[in-house]
């Protein structure tokens, strides 16, 4: 409700000016944020002010990425099968991989979009991290198509129509897939807006360096005419708005037509309706463990704890359970559901999945992204950030371990054989993934990519939605002024230590569960 | 209605040989007019469902009770209605395969295959009295294939004479095929091929040699054989005449020792039957079962 635009107000009385400058000039060592800092300040700092480690940490990631990049030249060299790949097993890491990243994307709208539409106002603070999240992870995850082909260098022929079979889920995948991006690079942009405008102002008088002078002239054009003005803002909050909307049954469609690539087949084990749901749930659940890990280390890392309180993660925190509950409920369901029909398929890959080859693997997920999170909820004394952060961290984990334990063992199943043999050892057996240097290192470079593509995108774009909490601070204080009733909804806080700050979650909420600072 | 009904009943149908078999449809020649689009067209048509009726109803008295289960789909075995010169078929009578993979080394040589690119693989199976048997399985050349549609690509494709072959030049290697095959017939190329020798003709999908690399390749039924009356590479080799290639246009089949048999005859009267009926396939390679039988005896070849 405080996020509707209020007619009677003018922009500039919500643009109120930072109490304190912060120190403008570049340097290398890490200035301590101010005492009193004005939201648009702490946007801004990251920007204006290098961290220390911020080279030294570009570096190291990058000397991940190269590692990885380097193995994907001896893949395309040596072909697929340096992989690990083999006829039994044709699908394995890239594949699950493809499946993670693009789900982990997921928690940005989940956290941004569906936030927003239910106006719950505590998300604010926490919007520009989740969309660039989401942002970066995306074409990070897409990028898997790659060394997932065993012909990359044909990648172009998914664009040239002629060669479209529209019967493929795989061309499914990809059109949804494009098109979520599309719809996330717009989500990212539409709030941005406002702060690019507000950024440029503050960049106008502080064109000391050629990069300064660049960043000024790229904030200026992608604000675009951008003033602030009722009209522009209205229109702007309804685009968002309506984005928001769409984002959504865009991200579901997404993660269902990628299941649809496994399930759209005869394969016992991928043969499963409930995929689709269980490849949302799933992309919600580690989509939001993502976001947790990543706003927790932005708090860090850009001192931005004035802002992004403990409890912000806390909150973040319920939703992943209820995710991975939900994930759990989803899980025991498939699982119960193929033991129970018994035919040969299902009951050879159910039993190698629970106890046969590939127990660990599921087992671990059982229990570090099951249970562990559950547990840790359940109990006050580790109900706090520093329990959150942990169990999201598990969660990351056991989801990719979870998504092999998909992918992997139905592939691996032998389909040809003997009805009566000693419980089908005759005929074909099973086939084994072998990981190799190679797929790691893709692998673990990929995952680099995307605390790099963060920092350097946090130290572009202001890491706070400015606009979005000075509106709703705004909106707040006036509900307070104007009416004594409680329809002051909660607000953010715009300033850290000086006077009363109000606090994003002071309202009707249950304050004992929260590990207030 | 009446008409799909006699073309129903046209169909040779043997009973039912054990309780994992399915029941053998053998539609061939000129009896292969019903096809699945025809016969959905007549049943959407209201009066078709009286024939649907009718046909499950022949088919439960035809055959063992539990057959009750293959669908109208399992009857209308032939879908093509192009009027190709030919229809390739396979039969391989697993009563005198002993294992010895002559097949499977000839067709790797033939085709410069790396060694676990075994387009037709010998299975090592056991009946069920306990008697090992072998089974060789090449691409079952479906009419219904699940390989084809799942191709982003349009990499794969069936050729009016009934072979599904992959354009390696343009399969990107997704592998979504080879999830989709309910015989595991796809192999990929996970790394350069067996270098071949410069070869007269171009690689294309009936001569796909060599093998490209990133590709998913498979059992062609030698395609680029066949059109001048040579049986494939696998048939020829087999000292024991197990694989017969047939032609269900001209209803005759040729093994490599030398036995021409009439198709339709030879698959009813051996049972013939087709793997994995119920993926809905339809293959296109009939299976002689008999493995509880001695080998080398009781050999009737029409
Ligand atoms: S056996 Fe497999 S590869 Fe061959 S046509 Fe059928 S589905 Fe395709
Ligand atoms: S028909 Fe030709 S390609 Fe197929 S298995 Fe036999 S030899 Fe190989």
């Amino acid at each position: 409700m405080s996020s509707r635009v209020e007619p009677l107000h003018s922009p500039q009385q919500d643009w109120r000016p930072g109490i304190l400058e912060p120190v403008e000039e570049t340097t290398d060592s890490e200035a301590p944020p101010p005492a009193i800092e004005t939201v648009r300040s702490a946007a801004m700092r990251p920007i204006l002010v290098r961290p220390k480690w911020f080279w030294p940490a570009v570096g190291a990631l990058s000397a991940v990425v190269a590692l990885g990049f380097s193995a994907w030249i001896v893949q395309l060299r040596t072909g697929l099968g340096s992989a690990g790949y083999n006829n039994q097993a044709f699908w394995a890491i890239y594949e699950a991989n493809l499946v993670t990243f693009i789900g982990v994307s997921y928690g940005g709208a989940v956290v941004s979009a569906i936030l927003r539409i239910t106006k719950t106002t505590w998300r604010a603070p926490l919007t520009r991290i989740a969309e660039a999240t989401a942002l970066v992870t995306l074409p990070i995850g897409m990028l898997f198509i790659v060394p997932h082909l065993g012909s990359s260098w044909k990648l172009w022929e998914l664009i040239w129509p002629p060669y479209w079979n529209l019967s493929s889920p795989i061309l499914w995948d990809f059109f949804a897939v494009s098109t979520y991006l599309l719809a996330t690079c717009v989500f990212f942009y539409l709030p941005l807006i406002a702060d690019l405008s507000i950024g440029a102002d503050r960049l106008a008088r502080l064109q000391t360096s050629p990069g300064r002078k660049l960043l000024y002239r790229a904030y200026r054009v992608l604000a675009g005419n951008y003033n602030g003005s009722l009209s522009q803002r209205r229109l702007l909050a309804g685009a968002i708005g309506l984005v928001a909307i769409m984002v959504i049954p865009m991200a579901v469609s997404v993660h269902s037509v990628l299941s649809f690539a496994f399930a759209s087949s005869s394969r016992p084990g991928y043969l499963e309706t409930i995929f689709p749901v269980y490849f949302v749930v799933a992309a919600l659940y580690s989509g939001v463990a993502l976001v947790v890990v990543v706003v927790a280390g932005a708090r860090r890392l850009f001192h931005l704890e004035a802002f992004i309180e403990r409890r912000h993660l806390v909150r973040l925190g319920f939703i992943m359970v209820a995710l991975g509950a939900a994930y759990l409920y989803l899980t025991f369901t498939e699982y119960l559901i193929d033991s129970y029909s018994n035919t040969t398929g299902n009951a050879a890959w159910v039993y190698q999945t629970l106890l046969g080859r590939y127990w660990m693997p599921f087992w671990f997920y059982f229990v570090a992204g099951g249970l562990v999170p559950i547990l840790i909820f359940m109990f006050r004394r580790t109900r706090n950030a520093t329990g959150v952060v942990t169990a999201a961290g598990l969660v990351l984990a056991a989801m990719w371990v979870k998504r092999l334990v998909i992918v992997i063992p139905p592939a691996t199943e032998p389909l040809v054989r003997s009805p009566f043999g000693p419980t089908g050892a005759l005929g074909l057996g099973w086939g084994t993934y072998h990981f190799t240097w190679v797929s790691i290192s893709i692998t673990v470079a990929m995952a680099a990519a995307i605390p790099l593509l963060l920092l350097i995108v946090f130290r572009l774009v202001p890491i706070l939605p400015v606009a979005e909490m000075e509106e709703l601070a705004a909106a707040a204080e006036r509900a307070e002024t104007t009416t004594t009733t409680k329809a002051a909804g909660p607000v953010v806080r715009l300033h850290a230590g000086g006077g009363a700050p109000v606090s994003a979650l002071d309202h009707g909420e249950t304050q004992g569960d929260d590990d207030d600072e | 209605m009446s008409a799909d009904e006699q073309e129903q009943d046209e169909t040779h149908r043997a009973p039912v040989p054990s309780a994992h078999q399915q029941p053998v449809t053998v539609t061939t020649g000129k009896q292969r007019q019903l096809s699945r689009r025809r016969f959905l067209g007549a049943a959407a048509s209201g009066v078709g469902l009286a024939a649907v009726g009718s046909v499950g109803g022949a088919l439960i008295s035809r055959s063992a009770p539990s057959a009750a289960a293959p669908s109208h789909r399992d009857t209308g075995s032939a879908q093509t209605g192009a009027t190709a010169a030919h229809q390739w078929a396979m039969v391989i009578d697993l009563r005198y395969c002993n294992g010895c993979k002559a097949c499977t080394t000839a067709c790797e040589r033939y085709h410069y295959l790396h060694q676990d690119q075994t387009w037709i693989h010998v299975f090592t199976m056991q009946s069920e009295s306990g008697e090992q048997y072998y089974m060789p399985r090449p691409c079952m050349m479906c009419e219904d294939p699940a390989c084809v549609p799942v191709c982003p690509v349009s990499a794969n494709f069936r050729t009016a004479e009934g072979l599904v072959l992959v354009t390696q030049q343009r399969c990107v290697g997704t592998r979504i095929c080879m999830n989709a095959c309910p015989y595991q017939a796809r192999y990929f190329n996970w790394s350069a091929p067996v270098p071949a020798p410069r070869q007269p003709f171009p690689q294309e999908p009936a001569w796909p040699v060599p093998q490209v690399e990133g590709t998913v390749g498979k059992c062609v039924f030698c395609a680029a054989m066949l059109p001048s009356g040579r049986i494939p590479e696998c048939a020829s080799y087999c000292p024991m005449g197990v694989i017969y290639m047939g032609d269900l246009e001209s209803d005759i089949a040729v093994n490599g020792i030398g036995n021409v048999v009439t198709l339709s005859k030879f698959l009813t009267e051996n049972t013939a039957i087709r793997f994995k009926t119920t993926f809905g396939t339809h293959p296109r390679v009939w299976y002689i079962t008999g493995h509880g039988q001695t080998l080398d005896t009781d050999k009737e070849v029409a």
